[in-house]
Formats: structure tokens, C-alpha cells, sequence
């Protein structure tokens, strides 16, 4: 079947992830050897680290990370309620750092005004 | 919530033979055998008999949407007094200890409480999988949860959240609130609180189409919220797998998750899973006394591979080391860490 390419996303290329290494074996060995360590229990759980990265995968706008750990983070037991919150908490940082640079934008308005 | 069991409805998913159609040809994964064989694990072969597990009718207060057994008030399959008796006789001359009772909504078999009796005289352990809000759906139920302490029967309870919204979606409207009274109901005669000796347990079935995760985690969190929110307290919480057939198959199909549901079944594929799955020490009486490897080959009609296929005419030593009946969503049981009437199971 052939898929219609003039989209960006193809919510199926999920389950090509692991196929990056075919253009380069060494370093997805390596990267998927690292991320399965990120993700394993350690001074944070497994389940905690779920909802980091669905927090995250909001920041970096990846719609294969939000279907990944929206479902990973509901199969581990988080509310929606739970996973909303999760969600604002990495919008209010997002928007938090656009707005301390108004910082910089008054210094600047306040050097050149009289 | 679904009003009606698809039998009800003349669903052409409440017949077994196009479930099995389905399974086995309308998602592209490989067979669930040839999975097993290249574990090095096929045939499944059953071990010492421990468990009964018997379904006394399909009978429900409730029609839930995930519903394997397509259960609910509209369906009237339930085991009489004369199968139950047969049932009685094999126990008391095998060495089997723990007897499952389950439905449906087993309290409504108008002879269940005369089984348990009975059952208990042959001095076996029961459970019974009460759906919670039949304690609360008519008067004559309202003195289960002393009938079962007087019994010493050990109950396993469905709740598949600690929220409402998830459990009123799979369950039907007001389910969380009945089941959270009758919480308190088993509480107040001794239930899951120390020292008491009285089992209850909770079971997690996910209310959508993904897998259960974190067994352990998730009864943390079950206990938690139940103590804190509503004073409750209870044994174990067990997490199980949705099974891809019946009334959970008709919401993958309708909410256009089969393909990728039975995908993330194979690809969570656990060959530790396998070697422990319940149909190895358990075997399923249907209503009408029929004999299945386990509850979900019952709905499907897949009887036992052996020639005696009735509780009237059981042959233990033909069961012992039977070849397991296994089909497509056998995936369900061997998914992540397992699932089984008990929960997880590696």
C-alpha cells in the first residue's frame, strides 16, 4: 500500500522506530541501549519516569512520544487527571521561560529610553 | 454503557464460531501457536489440577462493556441444581482445594448459596467473583457479605479504578458509587481488614484498550485513594488483561483499536507469561456442566481436547497433562508480566 507522504506524521512510523538503525546500526544500538536504561526503575521508578516524558513529549511537541507515553502513563495507572496536571506543569515552564525573557526585553527598553 | 448483551441484540459477535473468524483472520499477526512454538513452549500441557473454576450462569445485574462472558439481566443460561450436584460429586473425589465461582453475577443463581454450602462441607476453599453491586440491587442481597463471612469464602471483586469516570465508562452509570457502598458493606462484617482472616480482593481490568502495568504500583495507589477518599480497605489488587473477544472485541472493533490492540498484545509477548498461565492448574465448568480449559475458552465454545467433555463423566487422570486449547487471544494471558484470574503472574 502506498502511503499518501504529502503528511509529515504517519502514526504507524511509531512502530519504525526501531528501524533507524538501518542507516546507521552502531549509534541506535547505542541510543536504544541508553533509553532503555533512562526508562528502567532507579532513583526514580519506571511509572514516574512515564510521566516526565509525557510532560516532555508535550514541550517538544512529538506526536509519537504523546501517543507513546499518553498510553504508557494510563497503562501504568495515572488518571487523566494526573496526566493533565503533568501536561500544565510543562506548559507553565514553557510559558514561564518565554515570560522571564520580558526581563531582558525591559532592561533593553529601559537602556535606550530616556 | 451497553444496554444489551449482544445475544440480545443478534450481534453476529455473539456467536463463538465469528469471534474465532476474527481472531484469526482479520488482524496480521502470527498464529498464537506459532508464537508458542518458537518459545519451544508449544503444546501447552496442564499440570496438577488445583482449581475449579466454575461459571454458574450468564445471568447479570450489570452489562459492562468489556464483558468476556456478554453477560447481563437478559440472559438466562444459568446451571441448575442437578449440574451443581454433579459438580459436588467430582470434587469429592478429587484432590482439588480451591473452588472459583463466578457468572455473571453468581448471587443470582437462586441455588448458589445452597453450592457454597455444600461446597464448604466437602471443606473446600471458595471464592466467589462478586461484581460489588449486587449487594445493593435488591433487599434479598443485602446480607451477602454475612452469608460469606458466616462461609469463610474469600471474595475477588472487580473495580477497575479508584475514579468514578473510568469505572462508570466500563461498568455503566452509578457502578462506582454502588461498588464503593458495598466496599463499606464487606468492611463492616470484617472484610479485608487485619486479623480478620476474611479476603477480599480487588481486581484492575484496564477500561480501554491498553494493557494493565505495575501490579504492585497499582495497588499502592488503589489502597491509597480507597483508604483516603472513602475509608476502604481490602487484600490484593489483581491486574488483568482485557481478552479480544466478545463484548471487549465489539469496542475494538467499533472504536477502531482491534489491529492495533492484538499488535500491542504480540508485541508484549511474554514466553515467562506463558509457562504460568492459569488454564495449567485450572479447569472451567460451564454452566450446563460443559469442561474448558478456562473461562474465556468456555465463551468461545473451545471444550477440553480430551474425550470426556462434561462434569457428569470427568476423567482426571485424560485432563492431567491435557493439551491446552489455544487460540489468538490466548495473546492476552502472555502479555507483559501475565494475566490470569490472580492477577499477574511473573
Amino acid at each position: 500500500m502506498t502511503k499518501n507522504r504529502d503528511q509529515y506524521y504517519h502514526a504507524d512510523d511509531l512502530k519504525k522506530f526501531t528501524h533507524i538503525g538501518q542507516f546507521g546500526k552502531e549509534l541506535a544500538d547505542k541510543f536504544f541501549d541508553y533509553y532503555g536504561s533512562v526508562f528502567a526503575d532507579g532513583a526514580l521508578t519506571a511509572r514516574e519516569k512515564s510521566l516526565i516524558a509525557l510532560a516532555v513529549a508535550h514541550v517538544v511537541q512529538c506526536p509519537y512520544c504523546i501517543d507513546a507515553y499518553a498510553t504508557d502513563a494510563t497503562e501504568k495507572g495515572y488518571s487523566e487527571k494526573q496526566m493533565m496536571e503533568a501536561v500544565h506543569v510543562a506548559a507553565a515552564i514553557r510559558s514561564g521561560s518565554s515570560l522571564v525573557h520580558s526581563v531582558q526585553m525591559m532592561n533593553k527598553v529601559n537602556e535606550i529610553s530616556m | 454503557m451497553l444496554q444489551k448483551s449482544l445475544s440480545f441484540r443478534h450481534n453476529p459477535l455473539a456467536s463463538p464460531a465469528n469471534q474465532l473468524e476474527i481472531l484469526e483472520h482479520e488482524a496480521h499477526i502470527p498464529s498464537f501457536n506459532e508464537k508458542l512454538a518458537e518459545a519451544g513452549l508449544q503444546p501447552l500441557r496442564a499440570r496438577k489440577l488445583e482449581i475449579f473454576q466454575i461459571n454458574i450462569g450468564k445471568m447479570c445485574n450489570q452489562t459492562c462493556g468489556h464483558c468476556h462472558v456478554d453477560a447481563g439481566p437478559d440472559r438466562k443460561e444459568i446451571m441448575t441444581r442437578s449440574t451443581m450436584q454433579q459438580c459436588l460429586d467430582a470434587l469429592s473425589q478429587l484432590d482439588v482445594k480451591t473452588v472459583d465461582i463466578t457468572g455473571g453475577a453468581p448471587e443470582m443463581n437462586p441455588d448458589f448459596r445452597w453450592f457454597v454450602t455444600e461446597l464448604k462441607k466437602l471443606g473446600k476453599h471458595v471464592i466467589v467473583r462478586c461484581n460489588l453491586t449486587i449487594l445493593l440491587a435488591n433487599k434479598k442481597f443485602n446480607d451477602l457479605p454475612d452469608f460469606y463471612r458466616d462461609n469463610n469464602v474469600e471474595i475477588a471483586s472487580s473495580l477497575p479504578f479508584f475514579t468514578s469516570d473510568r469505572t462508570d465508562r466500563q461498568r455503566g452509570e452509578g457502578v462506582f458509587s454502588s461498588s464503593i457502598a458495598a466496599l463499606q458493606m464487606l468492611n463492616a462484617a470484617g472484610y479485608g481488614k487485619a486479623g480478620t482472616g476474611l479476603i477480599l480482593n480487588l481486581v484492575y481490568n484496564p477500561s480501554g484498550a491498553f494493557l494493565p502495568a505495575g501490579q504492585d504500583q497499582m495497588e499502592k495507589d488503589f489502597k491509597s485513594e480507597l483508604r483516603k477518599n472513602y475509608g476502604i480497605e481490602f487484600n490484593k489488587l489483581f491486574c488483568i488483561t482485557n481478552m479480544p473477544i466478545s463484548r471487549f472485541l465489539e469496542y475494538l472493533i467499533k472504536s477502531e483499536n482491534y489491529e492495533r490492540y492484538m499488535e500491542r498484545l504480540l508485541s508484549a509477548f511474554n514466553p515467562a507469561a506463558a509457562q504460568n498461565v492459569m488454564c495449567l492448574n485450572t479447569l472451567s465448568v460451564g454452566w450446563d456442566g460443559t469442561l474448558y480449559d478456562c473461562d474465556f475458552n468456555q465463551m468461545l465454545e473451545l471444550t477440553v481436547g480430551t474425550p470426556a467433555k462434561h462434569i457428569s463423566n470427568l476423567n482426571i487422570d485424560m485432563l492431567s497433562n491435557r493439551s491446552i486449547q489455544t487460540n489468538q487471544h490466548c495473546y492476552g494471558c502472555t502479555a507483559g508480566t501475565g494475566s490470569s484470574c490472580s492477577g499477574a503472574t511473573v
